[in-house]
């Protein structure tokens, strides 16, 4: 049985070959340690993680490529960033649709004398950004917030918060794009945005192990970092460089890794954000549009449109837990999916799905119409053998 | 070997600035390699950007507002 990947909200697979090829051609001709050392072959390993930089400037509209901090994913650019820049007596505004890589470090925070608001969102999982001003308060000092679900895969309005917070001047954008970058335009400037993690190992087809937190300029003097340690500069000091990015990127870096995100950042400023985009939209469309023909059997959670969502659909089926849906779709479909709570109870909550979850599927570049039309053919099989499975 | 013709170094606080001046210099057709940084000279990293002292002048234009924190020093 051929196998249909539909969790690329959870890692994008497969990879393009550009990506492996790069992983493998780093490791045979260059493997240096980066930074490290004079010699060739780490001056080389530098060169790539530099360009890397350089790529993912390039594609998020960020001026200057050092502003970039690479980290392991996407959940310890959010620590950097919240656990940093927060201190006792501070406020932060999040909301109702937010990942554990957001709640826990905030829920972890609010321990230790932080007060935080959490915004709720529509039972469709949308965000009125008039409900953000309005939890505004003396001594708020940041809104973090996803660009979009990992749930049900609703943009937020990230573009109007941005613009309400920067003309306020003394709070903070966070942003969580680990959905979103290289899925969705995500530009630092024209949204306003302070603070952006963003993951390598979705949308942006680099490997697991990579992400990266952009910085704003000025703001890293507020926000400390996690860790410390060696950085290949400043070695005579004992002191943690105060510069980006080594200040957040103590340790050898992951430099194959890194090698591997230049190379998936490349295949999208090669394919275009625009072509991505449209094709894993109408790939959306078409499934939603199938899921629809069968709306008595089915509840979709989220917008039901696809011009509001990234590739991802979140469903349930009548009388069929997630559990039992996803393998019964593996078994006899071959579709590899996502039943659950998907690390995110605060968006559930929202949805009224709570704690069973949902089923999700999500979509990718490398998908086709044909895929689609087998994950709408299984759940028209299981509708139809209903609960006797 | 004459001044003009003897080598210059640049020193940086990191190896991210050192591979960003490289690529600025280079665009502008300079000749420039990085080399591990001379034990005389001490530095933040472990490299530098040789260059021939020149172009010293048009070196310090390309990096000068572009990288926060550089030296140039004769090797």
């Amino acid at each position: 049985m051929k196998t249909i990947y539909l969790d690329n909200a959870a890692t994008s697979f497969p990879k393009p070959e550009a990506m492996l090829a790069a992983m493998i051609s780093y490791q045979q001709n260059i493997g240096g340690s980066p930074g490290r050392s004079g010699h060739g072959l780490s001056i080389d390993a530098g060169r790539i993680v530099f360009e890397t930089r350089e790529t993912l400037a390039r594609l998020l509209n960020i001026e200057d490529p050092l502003r970039i901090a690479f980290t392991k994913n996407s959940t310890e650019a959010l620590n950097i960033a919240l656990l940093g820049f927060l201190k006792r007596g501070d406020h932060v505004i999040t909301t109702g649709m937010e990942h554990n890589s957001v709640m826990r470090p905030l829920r972890f925070l609010q321990t230790q004398g932080v007060e935080l608001s959490v915004i709720p969102c529509s039972p469709q999982g949308e965000l009125d950004p008039e409900d953000i001003k309005k939890a505004f308060q003396k001594h708020t000092k940041l809104v973090v917030l996803t660009h979009a679900s990992n749930v049900t895969g609703t943009i937020m309005p990230v573009y109007e918060i941005g613009k309400m917070i920067r003309a306020r001047g003394d709070v903070l954008l966070c942003v969580d794009a680990a959905q979103t970058a290289g899925a969705l335009p995500v530009d630092v400037g024209k949204m306003a945005i302070d603070l952006l993690a963003f993951t390598g190992h979705k949308s942006l087809y680099g490997p697991q192990g990579t992400g990266g937190l952009y910085i704003r300029e000025g703001l890293d003097r507020r926000i400390a970092p996690l860790m410390r340690g060696g950085t290949g500069s400043r070695s005579e000091f004992e002191a943690q460089p105060d510069f980006m990015p080594d200040k957040y990127e103590s340790g050898t870096p992951n430099a194959i890794g890194l090698a591997g995100l230049g190379a998936g950042t490349s295949f999208i400023l090669e394919q275009t954000l625009e072509a991505i985009r449209a094709k894993e939209l109408q790939l959306t469309a078409r499934f939603l549009d199938q899921l629809d023909e069968d709306k008595n059997h089915v509840t979709v959670y989220g917008s039901g449109n696809a011009v509001k969502q990234t590739a991802v659909v979140s469903f349930n089926l009548t009388n069929i837990t997630p559990s039992d849906a996803a393998l019964y779709f593996e078994e006899k479909w071959g579709i590899m999916c996502r039943p659950g709570l998907h690390c995110a109870p605060a968006a559930h909550k929202t949805l009224g799905t709570f704690s069973q979850g949902t089923i999700r599927f999500s979509f990718g570049f490398f998908n086709n119409e044909k895929d689609i039309d087998h994950a709408a053919g299984a759940v028209r099989d299981l509708i139809q053998k209903g609960n006797k499975i | 070997m004459t001044q003009k013709e003897s080598p210059s170094v640049v020193l940086f606080e990191s190896i991210s600035h050192a591979l960003r001046a490289e690529k600025l210099i280079k665009a502008a057709n300079i000749s420039c390699k990085l080399i591990p940084v001379p034990r005389h000279l001490s530095s933040d990293c472990g490299v530098c950007l040789r260059f021939s002292s020149g172009t010293k002048e048009h070196v310090e234009n390309i990096l000068q507002g572009k990288l926060d924190f550089f030296e140039i020093k004769p090797l």
